[in-house]
């Protein structure tokens, strides 16, 4: 256990590191020069451009350019940003907030909604798994922009139940502002979660030992909860983590829609500028959050699974 | 004798792709307390559905005609509460133990979760799990109620399964095809294991094989299926040696002999029939070297024909003769 959480440890490092890299490399191929931002379209006297580039050393080569960045963020140091001029460190803390509470939100209605519809459609055939199927099978055509768009214009511009854009003053507010986004956010992975999670429990209903389980005389909720519900868990769990892990990435497009400040939206425009420091960051947090979520679904796997041994080499 | 089971005029049909097809035609049985009866026929002929028609375990959708009567009470109409108190009194042993045992769970929280439903304590359950699997020759068993179905071999795994079931303290097991799982010395153990118990405790045993030796050595009465249908019930001892029914004695005759040496093995002509394909008159006739004209006309009933019971229009003519009369069609086709 031990072992492999600290062997889980090491590859994030290993992961972050590589990211770090492609993501430095592959914006300095990009087009466009982080200085026109700065300078706003104006043309400044060149020397005032080579003291803007000495600052923030666009005049180093690209691997030097990476070491700065890297030893200043080995020191909990993520550079600044030069848009905005502020460090990427505080940028982040304001922002990420936002993010957190809206994939949080966004994840409890996918635990709540999804694998409880899932689990009714599979325990009950008929007229409750009709719905849940087509349902299930519209949502999960929709992308979160297009949900954002439809949500807004219905519930938030004809109906004003819900505020359209920002994020509220905390609390119920916050809560309040967050609904729709999180809906957005939530809606596609919500079905596809529902979905396996109704064939998984329907595959554990046909399973031979669920059916040994009838023939010994338990009593059918127990059979349900001990025998159908604890094994389907298993493949629930693996998707439910990755789809959760795929909102922090995905929440950038719903934060741009409701007008969210928060990391996504943040990484966007700082991607558009080319703001080197902000980019980074945030990709990383962004990377790191993705393999810790699934570093605790693996885990959550061995527990729920005895015949998978965590970190398992073949015995 | 009186009759613990009796299955009388069973007819089942089940949903198949939108069709309901009869996959038990008429059966009709009867195992006495302590009795130990064989089915035997091949697969698809109805062995395994006769034992889910009794444990109650038919597929969904299912419809079912005639009765299964336990001790007097008819199984069929139970309620969910009787129908647990009964399958508590009626145990199963299914063919493949690994797919049959819950793989996330424990063994002893499998073995006792039927005792702690009853309101036995942990330790007293834990305990008692222990003794059953010394019962069935399993000398460590505190150590194997903590490990795992993958931890434990096959064979270990269905002696887990009998010792689980002797914890109910059944008077019926309805066991399907306990030992074709396993590998061949580990089949003589566990069903040397399971004949020895039952005979302990007075259980009445429904063995469901293919192995008509295997019948004949652990059961008092054999009962062959085919299509479906009962044909014949017998004695196990004089099964192949006086069969009544010339499927029986065609399954006889197909047996290979390790004292004789054949260059090629006997064989029923045709191919085994579903109880929905058979033909209206008997089942077995378009396969049967002994058919005539009137076998195809209407099927026949299970008659009493001495100690036994046989579904054959001939049965009375042929008595005796039926071997011949195949090694006779054996050779006019060779």
């Amino acid at each position: 256990m031990l072992r492999f959480v600290a062997r889980r440890l090491a590859m994030l490092v290993l992961t972050l590191l590589v990211a770090s890299f492609a993501i430095y490399a592959s914006l300095s191929v990009a087009p466009g020069d982080p200085l026109s931002v700065l300078t706003g379209g104006r043309t400044l006297p060149p020397e005032a451009l080579a003291v803007l580039r000495a600052r923030y050393h666009l005049n180093e080569p690209l691997p030097a350019q990476y070491w700065h960045w890297l030893t200043g963020a080995l020191h909990g140091d993520l550079g600044s940003s030069i848009a905005l001029r502020e460090s990427v460190n505080t940028l982040i803390g304001e922002r990420a907030g936002v993010t957190f509470e809206l994939v949080a939100y966004a994840s409890i209605l996918i635990l709540l909604l999804g694998i409880g519809s899932g689990i009714l459609a599979g325990l009950r055939r008929g007229a409750v798994d009709s719905t849940v199927i087509a349902g299930t099978t519209v949502f999960a055509a929709i992308p979160s922009f297009v949900a954002a768009i439809v949500l807004i214009s219905v519930f938030a511009v004809k109906l004003g139940w819900f505020p359209a854009l920002g994020a509220g003053t905390g609390g119920v507010d916050r809560l309040w502002h967050l609904t729709l986004p999180a809906i957005a956010l939530a809606l596609s992975a919500l079905a596809i979660v529902a979905r396996v999670t109704r064939v998984s429990v329907r595959e554990e209903l046909g399973r031979e030992h669920v059916q040994t389980a009838i023939s010994r005389g338990l009593p059918q909720h127990l059979v349900i909860r001990r025998h159908v519900l604890r094994n389907a868990a298993i493949p629930i769990t693996t998707v439910t983590g990755i789809t959760i892990a795929s909102l922090i990435a995905l929440s950038a497009v719903v934060e741009r829609a409701f007008s969210l400040n928060g990391l996504g939206s943040a990484l966007v425009s700082a991607a558009a500028s080319k703001d080197f420091a902000v980019v980074q960051g945030i990709a990383l947090i962004l990377v790191a959050a993705f393999v810790i979520t699934n570093t605790i679904v693996d885990l959550l796997y061995a527990f729920l699974d005895p015949r998978v041994a965590l970190g398992s080499r073949a015995e | 004798m009186s009759a613990l089971l009796e299955i009388d005029g069973l007819t089942a049909r089940l949903q198949v792709e939108g069709e309901l097809r009869t996959v038990l035609h008429d059966v009709s049985l009867t195992i006495g307390a302590g009795e130990a009866l064989g089915l035997v026929g091949e697969s698809g002929s109805g062995k395994s559905m006769t034992a889910r028609a009794v444990g109650r375990l038919l597929p969904r959708g299912a419809q079912t005609s005639g009765a299964v009567r336990f001790d007097g009470r008819d199984v069929l109409t139970l309620g969910p509460a009787d129908l647990r108190r009964y399958r508590g009194e009626v145990a199963m042993i299914f063919q493949d133990p690994r797919a049959h045992v819950n793989p996330v769970r424990r063994i002893g929280d499998f073995m006792t979760e039927t005792l702690r439903l009853q309101g036995v304590t942990g330790a007293d359950a834990a305990k008692r799990a222990a003794g059953a699997l010394r019962d069935v020759g399993i000398d460590d068993g505190e150590r194997r109620l903590d490990q795992y179905p993958h931890e434990l071999s096959g064979g270990l795994l269905q002696r887990v399964m009998i010792a689980t079931m002797l914890l109910g303290e059944p008077r019926l097991v309805l066991a399907d095809e306990p030992t074709t799982a396993l590998d061949v010395t580990t089949q003589a153990e566990v069903m040397a294991i399971l004949d020895e118990l039952r005979h302990e405790r007075g259980m009445a045993l429904l063995f469901i094989t293919h192995d008509l030796e295997l019948a004949a050595a652990v059961c008092d009465r054999t009962a062959v299926m085919y299509a479906g249908q009962i044909v014949e019930t017998r004695a196990a001892s004089l099964l192949d040696r006086d069969p009544l029914h010339p499927y029986t004695a065609a399954l006889a005759a197909a047996r290979p002999d390790v004292a004789v040496s054949a260059r090629r093995l006997a064989a029923i002509p045709g191919r085994p029939v579903s109880a929905f394909e058979a033909p209206a008159g008997c089942a077995f006739a378009p396969r049967c070297v002994c058919v005539q004209e009137r076998c195809r006309e209407a099927r026949p009933p299970l008659d009493r024909l001495d100690d036994g019971q046989v579904r054959c229009r001939r049965a009375q003519e042929l008595r005796g003769r039926m071997a011949a009369a195949i090694r006779e069609g054996e050779a006019s086709r060779a």
